[in-house]
């Protein structure tokens, strides 16, 4: 899995490529908390080029809603798979995500 | 059809997910139910390391992949902790998400995601989960 981020004035956009599992979640997980580390609490995280999420994942991006949500921010998903996207339903976690269909709506809801 | 033993590290999680999707590429499962295998794999194999083995490099696993009446069953064997999924509590997803906890968060995705799942547990030589899945 590779991890990019770019900075914006009002949030930060993470995206990554390939599977988010056990293995590879923890490095999403640094990621996101570098930023959450900075004093930012606006993320949104583009999944266009993932192409798989595990429940450990899933589990990274639930933390980091609540870290973000800590200091009235948020995470924000988009470009989500639609099996990735029924996958957080069958998890029972979707409604605690904001997922929005690209980026540049993502970018318009902070 | 197949199978193959793998270790039972993170790293292997990939492998594992490429051995299946081989498998199932031309079985006439539609792209949502494969990737409905595919994750439930990965759920089984990770709960296998962390709670079956506690951690990495401890064990393997191996997986075979059969034919069964309108699907696959895949049967999973490992060699760790005995492990009861049935005292493993459905997680409490009507909290506020400060109180949302992890544990069984994978378990319960499993059953979403496949028809039927049934564990032997300790038959003499190690632990045994099968889960089926139809078209």
């Amino acid at each position: 899995m590779e991890i990019s981020s770019i900075s914006y004035k009002r949030c930060d956009v993470v995206k990554a490529t390939g599977r988010i599992d056990s293995d590879t979640a923890p490095d999403l997980e640094k990621a996101f908390n570098a930023i959450i580390d900075s004093k930012k609490s606006g993320i949104i995280f583009d999944m266009g080029e993932v192409n798989f999420i595990s429940s450990r994942g899933l589990w990274v991006l639930l933390e980091t809603q609540k870290a973000c949500k800590k200091k009235r921010g948020k995470l924000a998903l988009a470009n989500i798979s639609d099996e990735m996207s029924r996958s957080i339903e069958l998890a029972g976690v979707k409604h605690f995500m904001e997922i929005y269909d690209d980026v540049t709506t993502a970018v318009g809801s902070f | 059809m197949a199978t193959r033993t793998f270790l039972g590290h993170y790293k292997s999680l990939a492998e594992i997910d490429d051995f299946i999707s081989q498998i199932i590429a031309d079985q006439g499962f539609s792209s949502g139910q494969v990737y409905d295998i595919r994750l439930a794999l990965d759920e089984a194999c990770t709960n296998i390391i962390e709670h079956g083995y506690g951690g990495e490099g401890k064990g393997d696993i191996q997986c075979s992949v059969e034919s069964a009446e309108e699907g696959i069953k895949i049967i999973l064997k490992d060699w760790g902790k005995k492990f009861n999924p049935d005292q493993i509590p459905k997680p409490d997803f009507n909290v506020d998400l400060e109180d949302l906890q992890p544990r069984g968060l994978g378990l319960y995705l499993m059953k979403n995601l496949m028809d039927k799942i049934g564990y032997c547990i300790d038959d003499g030589d190690g632990n045994t989960l099968v889960m089926t899945k139809r078209k």
